[in-house]
């Protein structure tokens, strides 16, 4: 049992909560992510990125979109209530050096993750540069947050509505123009991360992607989460979450990820989800 | 064996308890007392339903198949079990009626009887030793220790009221036990019943391990692995479900910060292997640990509930010729699959599978294609599964495991239809224990290495079960949890 200690929405249908689990909150390092189920009995088990986590108030804090049954089932759970079940810190560590400069790119919701990773590259001495991007303003996450780790921070939007109107990888292409890259880390779709490891591999920028596979164990045992890196298949939960992005076969990646699309548009009409969101949001 | 109704095996059960003078039988007039066969649901009506399909035997059928016991002075069949249970002794309890006496004689050495009787490999175990099964020079004629041993643990549950065992005076030492699967519950009532405090972790969200995620409901009903486990908790054992050992804590913590005593790894081999084959990535191609978990630990069996998606294809393709393969096949029937092939590169004869569960599968209408194994998957054009290409195969020579090894037969391709492949070949160890404790000393394959007294390179660290033997079965590992759980129960007597 985990209470949920805050819960706000950031943006449309972006979640964060912070749930009280201290032993998570004490072994977590960036990069790892834990699975969170609400009731024993029916319930998903799903993978979410810790954001963020506070050793000694023993809270860790999620963000999470709501994109279906399971999401919005947690998205309607308020302060004060519990989730039965959480399991982490799941996945290996970031691995975090002082490098030089690091590019930390997030796309959408993956800006949740790539935060306690940026974090942890400053801390480690890094210079760290920051591009954040989402569709529109509205679906923009953690700028504040970012921009107060950051070195320096580029916005873009899709439509313009806020920054540059640019996908991240034109600022990214730009700045390894520019030369002094030492490193990238890109989370985000996984269209995104794929564009993002093509922009840096011409300039040989070794580039992190941190994959977000469909899982049900995330200890290793199902091998739902299965993804080909440099030709070998890999297992996100106990090989990764996190990858050379050059080798990541993105293409299969995004097939997977599709797998179950028929059984959850079932599941959950699309004019049902975005009911249960503006309810939310009242 | 082929399907009898149960209402048949019932009356010719009741007919021949009346016609038998049990009071003057002799050991010939025992070997004629006709082999018990298991009562179970209708195939047609099973294949269609989660409910468990063997029901259990009729009391006259118990009182015939304990009577067909010749209670050999040096009970060969007890060398057989690897927890070393008093067959002959609990079987003679039985054959007298003296059920409750039957189930306390198996507890000395099995606190998971119904389990035990349900999915223990019998045939290759106790069964393979018996006198009369040797003497009627038929295997399958053994006495059926494990029908015997799962009706009196059924009639004690059944009675409400489940006995167990003395717990020794506290002794103020702690153990942690990790994983919950039958190595490490028998490790956890063992350690317990020395008077040890006993801290089981287990990183799933129910307790049972393999007995929970793998092993579907119609084969053992999760209402019985949750009374015989909650039975054996009863001890005083404390739970901390979703705790990952080697993440949430580390295994050096636990003995250093947190003051355990000992430690016992069960973790089980948690990795599924595929075939590294091309197509495997495909849209509908699963491991049967991943399909077995969706449909048993998540329910996805019961899809106006579950939140859990599970693949149905109309067309399925099982590959491997284990349990896990049976109940992956039989599970894909159930949720909806047309046809259900199974594709295992040897023949029947070289199947790891029980014959029971072969047997059954056969019954609901699953297809065996023998002597082939798959080289390729076929995609469509949006990736998802379409089919499987597989070779043809001839038995050669025997390999290192005594089966005669299989020899592809060039130009043999023939293509199967499917619209989903499920991957069931075995597992490899888990490395997260290896990931997050260099402590502690593994085999090239992964698997812990442990020497006679389940002992682990690390001080206070034992292992034992599919962690250390690689993937075997339930009643193996939990004869590895007693004989580490003896070993740890030893050390902390010492001090």
């Amino acid at each position: 049992m985990s209470k949920i200690l805050d819960k706000k929405l950031l943006s449309r249908d972006v979640v964060q909560m912070k749930l009280l689990a201290p032993e998570i909150a004490l072994e977590r390092r960036a990069g790892q992510f834990i699975i969170i189920q609400v009731d024993s009995d029916f319930s998903e088990r799903i993978p979410l990125t810790i954001a963020d986590a506070d050793a000694e108030k023993g809270s860790i804090t999620i963000i999470f979109q709501i994109v279906g049954k399971s999401t919005l089932k947690l998205a309607q759970k308020n302060v004060g209530d519990h989730v039965e079940n959480l399991l982490g810190p799941l996945g290996k560590p970031t691995h975090i050096e002082k490098v030089g400069t690091v590019v930390c790119v997030g796309g959408g919701i993956g800006v949740a993750p790539l935060h306690p990773i940026a974090q942890a590259m400053k801390k480690a001495g890094n210079r760290v540069i920051t591009i954040i991007g989402a569709r529109n303003k509205e679906l923009l996450i953690l700028e504040d947050e970012m921009r107060a780790i950051a070195d320096e921070l580029i916005v873009c939007t899709d439509d313009g509505s806020y920054g540059r109107k640019c996908l991240v990888t034109e600022p990214l292409r730009e700045i390894c123009e520019k030369g002094g890259v030492d490193l990238a880390v890109a989370i985000g779709p996984a269209i995104m991360m794929k564009f993002c490891a093509e922009t840096t591999r011409p300039f040989g920028v070794k580039t992190y992607a941190s994959l977000n596979t469909i899982m049900v164990d995330g200890t290793g045992m199902c091998g739902g989460c299965r993804v080909t890196v440099g030709g070998e298949t890999k297992f996100v939960c106990v090989d990764g979450p996190e990858f050379d992005a050059h080798l990541v076969d993105f293409d299969n990646m995004m097939l997977r990820l599709r797998s179950y699309k028929p059984q959850e548009q079932d599941a959950n009409h699309a004019c049902r989800l975005q009911a249960a969101i503006d309810e939310l949001r009242r | 064996m082929s399907y009898i109704p149960a209402d048949t095996l019932k009356k010719e059960a009741e007919n021949l308890v009346k016609e038998i003078d049990f009071s003057s039988l002799k050991p010939k007039d025992r070997l004629k007392i006709p082999m018990q066969e298991m009562p179970a649901q209708e195939p047609k009506a099973r294949a269609k339903n989660i409910q468990e399909v063997a029901i259990g035997y009729y009391e006259e059928q118990v009182k015939l198949e304990a009577e067909r016991c010749l209670q050999c002075k040096n009970a060969p069949c007890v060398k057989g079990c690897p927890v070393a249970i008093d067959i002959p002794g609990f079987i003679k309890a039985a054959a007298e009626g003296d059920y409750q006496k039957s189930v306390n004689i198996i507890k000395k050495s099995s606190m998971l009887p119904a389990i035990c009787g349900r999915v223990c490999p019998q045939e290759t175990q106790c069964m393979a030793e018996c006198t009369v099964g040797k003497s009627l020079k038929d295997m399958d004629k053994s006495v059926a220790i494990g029908r015997i041993e799962r009706f009196v643990a059924d009639w004690e549950r059944a009675k409400g009221k489940m006995s167990i065992p003395e717990i020794a005076p506290a002794t103020g030492k702690k153990v942690g036990i990790v994983g919950s699967g039958p190595a490490g519950l028998t490790a956890a009532a063992d350690v317990r019943k020395s008077g040890h405090e006993v801290v089981l972790f287990e990183a799933f969200h129910k307790l049972g391990g393999v007995m929970i995620y793998g092993i579907p409901e119609f084969r053992l009903p999760k209402e019985i692995l949750d009374k015989e486990i909650e039975n054996l908790l009863s001890m005083g054992v404390r739970i901390k479900k979703n705790f990952l050992v080697g993440r949430t804590r580390k295994v050096k913590d636990l003995i250093e910060k947190d003051g355990f005593d000992a430690l016992f790894i069960g973790t089980g081999a948690g990795l599924p292997n595929f075939m590294n084959i091309e197509g495997e990535n495909l849209v509908g191609v699963s491991s049967a640990n991943e399909f077995l978990t969706r449909a048993n630990l998540m329910k996805a069996y019961n899809p106006d509930k579950a939140d859990t998606p599970i693949f149905t294809g109309k067309r399925t393709a099982v590959i491997g010729g284990g349990n896990v393969a049976m109940d992956a096949a039989r599970m894909a029937l159930r949720v909806g699959a047309e046809e259900v092939y199974v594709i295992y590169r040897r023949t029947e004869k070289e199947m790891p599978a029980r014959r029971e569960e072969i047997v059954h599968a056969r019954e609901e209408g699953i297809i065996f294609s023998f002597l082939s194994s798959p080289v390729r998957i076929l995609g469509d054009e949006t990736g998802k599964v379409k089919g499987i290409e597989c070779l043809k195969y001839e038995l050669g020579e025997p390999d290192d495991s005594g089966r005669r090894k299989p020899v592809a037969v060039k130009g043999s391709e023939f293509i199967l239809e499917m619209d989903s492949v499920i991957m069931a070949l075995g597992n490899s160890s888990n490395p997260l224990i290896s990931q997050t404790a260099p402590e502690i000393g593994v085999n090239k394959w992964g698997n812990i290495t442990v020497d006679e007294d389940g002992k682990t390179s690390m001080d206070r660290v034992y292992a034992g079960g599919d962690i250390v033997l690689g993937a075997a079965t339930v009643i193996l590992a939990m004869g590895e949890g007693r004989r580490a759980a003896a070993a740890i129960n030893k050390l902390l007597a010492e001090e």
